[in-house]
Parts: C-alpha cells; structure tokens; sequence
C-alpha cells in the first residue's frame, strides 16, 4: 500500500490517548495483509515483531505513537450541551466554530459552540477550556442513550491533498509516523537483518508518554529510535527551533539522546543518500525518547522527526517526500545496526 | 421540500462571485417562470399566480455567503487574505478553505501551542497575522496557481445533527434560496417576483438594484438569523431559538418593520398551527435594509429561520423551522394581497 493511501485513513481513524483501539486494528490488519509478521497487542500498544531474538545480535525497537490530541466528555447539561476535558496540549482559541465527533455507543457528531459576531464586538476569545461546549443537536435525554462521560472527542475533519505531496488532516502528528512503521514492517519483512526489531505502535503519548514506558520496559532493547513529527518552519515561526518541509528527516542531537546513534542515524542517511535535517535540543527531547532511554538500565536512544506545519490542529499538514525518506532512512539505519 | 439546501449550502459564493450558485438556481427553475440576471448579479424571476392583483410582491433572499479574498502572496508562497462579510477571527484560524474559483486547497493554520508563550495564548487571533498555506513553498509557484482577488470559502461538510439539526456553512441564506426554489416550482397563488440577492454580506448592495427594478409595492425578506439559544445563555440574550418556529423580527440595526406585515404574520401563523417568535434583541440586519427604503418605500417584513453559530463555517438550523418558514411564506404571499 502506498504512504499516501495509509495516511489518508489512518489520518482520518479516531484514537485519541487512551482510546486508540480503532488505529490497533486498522494497523493489525495492514501488516497482515502485508507480511507474514505476528502482531502483539498489549492494552493499545501494538508491537510487530521482525527477525529471532538472540543473545549476540542487537534488538532495536522503533517507535511511533499513535493517539492523537482531542477532548473527553465529562458532562452533560440539562439543555444537552456537553462540557469536554481536553486530552493533550492545544490552542484554545481556534475551537469554536469546529467541527468534533464523539464516541459514544455510536459516533455522533458535533460542533463547538459560538457566539456570532452580530451579538458580539469579536473580542469574547476562548482561551481555556472552561467555556468549551459541544452542540450535538440532541436534548440532554436523547443524547444519554448514546453517549455519557469519559467517551472521547476527536476532530471531525476530513483528509485533503493540497499538492501531489502535501496533505493535511487531523493526527498527522502521529499518525504519518505510523505510517512510516508499517512500510518499513513491509521493507524489512523481506530482508535478512543482523539485528531483530520491535516495531512499537505506542498508546498514551499526548498525555505523558504512558504506553511507551510500559512497552519499552517490556521489549527491552538495545537501542531505541522514536520516530515523531517536529515543528516545520511557517512565517510566524522562529527558524532557530524549525526544520523545513520536504528537506527530510529530522535526525535529534541532544543530552539525554545518544550522540553514537545520532551519529549512526547521518551515516544512515548519508550511505543511503537521504535528504536529512538535525534537530538540535538541549534537553529533554518531549517525545516518546524520553521514556526510551531511562527504561531499565538505560536504552541508546535517538529521535527521527517528521516535519509538520500546524501541529496540535486539526490541519496539521505534512509533506509525503520527508516519511518515504524516514522509511529509506530507518531501513538503512537498521541494516547498518550490528 | 428542501431537497434543494443540502446542494446550495454546499456550494461556493462569496458576496461579489456568487455565480455557481446562480447556476444552480437557474438551473431548477428554468421552466417553472420568466427570469433574468440583472448588472449586479441578481437573479429575479417571475411567477405567474392562478390569480392576478394590483399589488407587487417581491420575495428575497440572498446568494452570497461570507468568506475571505485573497489580498497578497508573501515570499514563501502562502497568502494572505481578508475577510468578506462579518466573522469572528477565531472561526477562521485552524480551517480547511478552498480558492474556489481555481479550485485549490488551504488550510489556514496558526503556530504551535508548544511554541507561544503564556501571552500569546491569551491573545485574540487577528485575521491580518493568518494567511493560507496551499502547500507551495515560494511566491513564484503560488502565482502560477493563484492570483490575487480571488475567492475564498470555508471547505466544510453538510452534517446531520441530532434533533433533526443540521449543521453546514452558508445555511445564511441558502436556506432562503431553498425555500424560493420549492415555492416556484409548486406555483404561486398571485403573480410574485422572487429575487435571488447578491452581495448581502458585503452590504446589502444587491437589493439595493433588485429593488430599484422591481418597484416592488410588498416584501418579504427570507432569511436566517442569529439564535443564541446555547449552554450558559440565558432570557433576552438568547435571541431566540431553534424548534420554537419562524422569527418574525420587529426591528434590527437596519429597519424597523411594517407592523401589519408583522401582526399579520403571526396572525396567520396562529391560525394555521405554525409557530412563530419574535428577536428578543435588536442585532443584525438584512436586504430588508436596503428594500424598505427603496424608491418612496416599499412596506416590508422578514421572515428568518433562527440559526446558530451564524457566520462560521458550521452554522446550525433545525429542518423543521426552514420547513414552517415556507409554510408562512405561502400563506404571507396570500395574505399579503388580501391585506
């Protein structure tokens, strides 16, 4: 299958933290069809197994998240209107007017309400989640039968291609990583490797990287690469923090990575001729790494970034050239771990 | 009934290029009346009653529906625009848009929550510092696609809500050409000129010439209007509310209305079981505006299907209250003449 064909609907599945069930499965049945490699599901972590385990060969596991940003219900008022908690960092002030669905018995959808500017100056902005409300149309009985607190809320968006390579959507952030993993399953299920690998489809990363300090101290491997998606440079951006769209991968350098895999991931791109970017950070690196390499007695730990433009709305946009070069990169990558 | 607003409010038309809507329009009337297209854009057709009057009665409602223009392409190829029409900026950040006329893709996004600072997050978002990102990366390329002064709308889904609600852009005022659509195709009681309006966002600019045209002597105004029937809203500041029936307003920012029309209205609503409710504010205003002091005056009411979220790209009406405005309308087209 092609990248774009899997972003299209992995991009379009809901799973926000906590609820990702509906990406395990789409995923699972991919690989399936793809390779003859076993599927392991553990809450909603998913791991995808490549090569024997042994004693004298490196294990690496490779990671991408897989639930996305979004709200949670937690209440109903008397008129219906729901009162949501979010799931996950985001910038209030685009919410209304926003189109969401919500899962509960069945997807029902929603809008976040407003105030129209006829009966307003336009200053009453939103900028917490206190005053966020989700019509649904239906009265607070009616809409009982289907849904109840603790059903979660993804944006209702659509997927779109704004050129032949950049599209835009919801959860690209990380779902285009996801996507990067399961053509590299399909990449590497053909290959004779020197190491094994853990292909991990982590759960929980928007609210505290929960399923990937689990599953990591679970799979304990030897090196760890978390593969994520970093701010692409926009004109109200600061190019100092930013990589740039379509120049490639965005291989991590800082402190608490391992400056050897760093290393290993250049060699990679450079062997394979792959366009690459470094992403330099002078601490904590906010992705699923940190967990990786304080797991058990320590993991060489490196991050690969796709750049993504919007990140944390529902039009988070990516450019397909930078993931089909995250897959060559990786596949390289791990040809070249002995 | 209605089976024309789905497709409408799925179509483009800002104010000043409402042309595909005017296509359609044209398209499912064309046998049932006499029309023509007037400098403006305006659409007026005529129905022939099964009985004729002295009295001229012109029914309105507008094409166009607010969106954005393109006024500039910066070095990096995204674009930056205004507003047409009336819209709150922060239902404008964090979009999908289309440039219509060239049948492009946008998004407008907005920085990174992770990249602003505790003021930022505070700040309101302002249409001048938001541009549209259509995957080009330099000037050059954004100018073999686009141009400036082209058309922008809200790319968004026609969606069934709960509670028979639905939920699209542009129900302002396609709900008012839907209504038009179904009443000329049954056929009037007396002769009626429909006008199909444009730039009503912009100013009400085309009812200004529709109604120089006509010389209308009565006029209904068919329209949507702002409900605020939501969560932590309460008394006047509601407006008024969906479910409740067609709004009969009495005054807004721009006219202050014909009270027989007005008293007539709910007369006839009372009398054959259709709801009706009044604004309980003064706010907004529509081509009644421009109509009731045309030429030495035309005697004018309106007649709207209370909508929320109006202006945005997911405004939301309740099918039923559409349905009971054409209801009224047919009986106002006889009851007007019979005045």
């Amino acid at each position: 299958m092609n990248i774009k064909k899997l972003i299209s609907d992995l991009s379009t599945i809901h799973g926000v933290s906590g609820d990702e069930s509906c990406v395990v499965s789409y995923i699972t049945e991919i690989i399936k069809k793809q390779t003859s490699l076993q599927c392991i599901n553990n809450g909603n972590n998913l791991v995808v197994n490549i090569g024997r385990r042994e004693e004298n060969k490196k294990h690496v596991l490779i990671d991408a998240h897989i639930d996305e940003i979004g709200m949670i219900v937690s209440y109903i008022d008397e008129e219906g209107f729901v009162i949501p908690s979010n799931i996950g960092g985001m910038d209030y002030r685009i919410l209304p007017a926003q189109r969401v669905m919500i899962h509960g018995t069945k997807d029902i959808p929603g809008v976040i309400s407003t105030v129209p500017p006829h009966l307003t100056d336009g200053k009453n902005i939103i900028d917490s989640m206190e005053h966020v409300r989700i019509d649904t149309g239906y009265s607070e009985e009616e809409l009982k039968q289907y849904i109840y607190p603790g059903c979660t809320v993804s944006f209702d968006v659509p997927f779109r291609e704004l050129s032949e390579t950049c599209v835009t959507g919801k959860s690209m952030d990380n779902r285009i990583s996801a996507a990067v993993l399961t053509e590299l399953a399909s990449v590497l299920s053909k290959e004779e490797l020197n190491c094994s690998v853990s292909l991990l489809y982590s759960a929980s990363e928007e609210i505290g990287q929960r399923g990937a300090k689990t599953a990591c101290f679970e799979i304990n491997p030897d090196i760890a690469i978390a593969v994520d998606t970093s701010f692409a440079l926009t004109s109200d951006e600061d190019k100092k923090h930013c990589g740039n769209m379509t120049e490639g991968p965005m291989i991590g350098i800082s402190p608490t990575l391992s400056r050897e895999i760093s290393d290993l991931l250049i060699a990679a791109a450079q062997n394979s001729k792959t366009p690459y970017q470094l992403e330099v950070m002078s601490g904590m690196t906010g992705t699923n790494a940190d967990q990786f390499s304080v797991s058990g007695c320590g993991v060489k730990t490196c991050t690969c970034s796709i750049p993504i433009k919007y990140m944390h709305t529902p039009v988070e946009t990516v450019d397909l050239t930078d993931a089909e070069n995250t897959v060559r990169l990786l596949a390289e990558f791990i040809r070249m771990v002995k | 009934m209605l089976e024309h607003l789905k497709p409408l409010s799925s179509l483009y038309g800002i104010s000043g290029n409402e042309d595909m809507v005017r296509e359609y329009i044209i398209e499912k009337i064309k046998d049932k009346c006499e029309y023509y297209t007037d400098n403006l854009g305006n659409l007026i057709a005529f129905c022939k009653g099964r009985r004729s009057s002295e009295r001229k009665l012109m029914i309105a409602a507008h094409m166009d529906e607010v969106g954005m223009i393109v006024t500039y392409i910066n070095s990096d190829g995204t674009l930056s625009f205004d507003s047409v029409g009336g819209i709150n900026d922060d239902v404008i950040a964090g979009r999908q848009v289309v440039i219509y006329n060239r049948n492009i893709n946008g998004v407008i996004g907005s920085k990174a929550v992770h990249n602003m600072s505790a003021e930022e997050r505070k700040q309101s978002i302002s249409v001048s510092k938001l541009y549209i990102d259509i995957g080009t990366h330099s000037k050059e390329e954004t100018e073999k696609l686009v141009s400036v002064g082209d058309c922008i709308s809200f790319a968004s889904q026609y969606t069934e809500l709960g509670g028979g609600k639905i939920c699209s852009k542009a129900l302002d005022d396609r709900a008012g050409c839907a209504i038009m659509i179904d009443l000329i195709n049954e056929g009037t009681e007396f002769d009626t000129y429909f006008v199909f309006t444009v730039q009503e966002e912009a100013g009400l600019r085309g009812a200004v010439t529709a109604a120089f045209g006509i010389s209308p002597d009565f006029a209904v105004v068919l329209e949507t209007t702002t409900a605020c029937d939501i969560a932590d809203v309460s008394g006047a500041k509601r407006v008024c509310e969906l479910g409740r029936g067609p709004v009969i307003s009495y005054m807004d920012r721009r006219t202050i209305y014909d009270r027989e029309l007005y008293d007539l209205a709910f007369h006839l609503g009372e009398k054959n079981n259709i709801p009706c409710q009044t604004k309980t504010m003064v706010a907004g205003g529509n081509d009644a505006g421009a109509i009731h002091i045309s030429k030495s005056g035309v005697r004018t009411i309106a007649v709207s299907a209370p909508c929320r979220y109006l202006h945005s790209p997911s405004c939301v009406a309740q099918y039923s209250d559409i349905e009971m405005c054409e209801a009224l309308v047919r009986l106002l087209i006889t009851g007007i003449n019979e005045l």
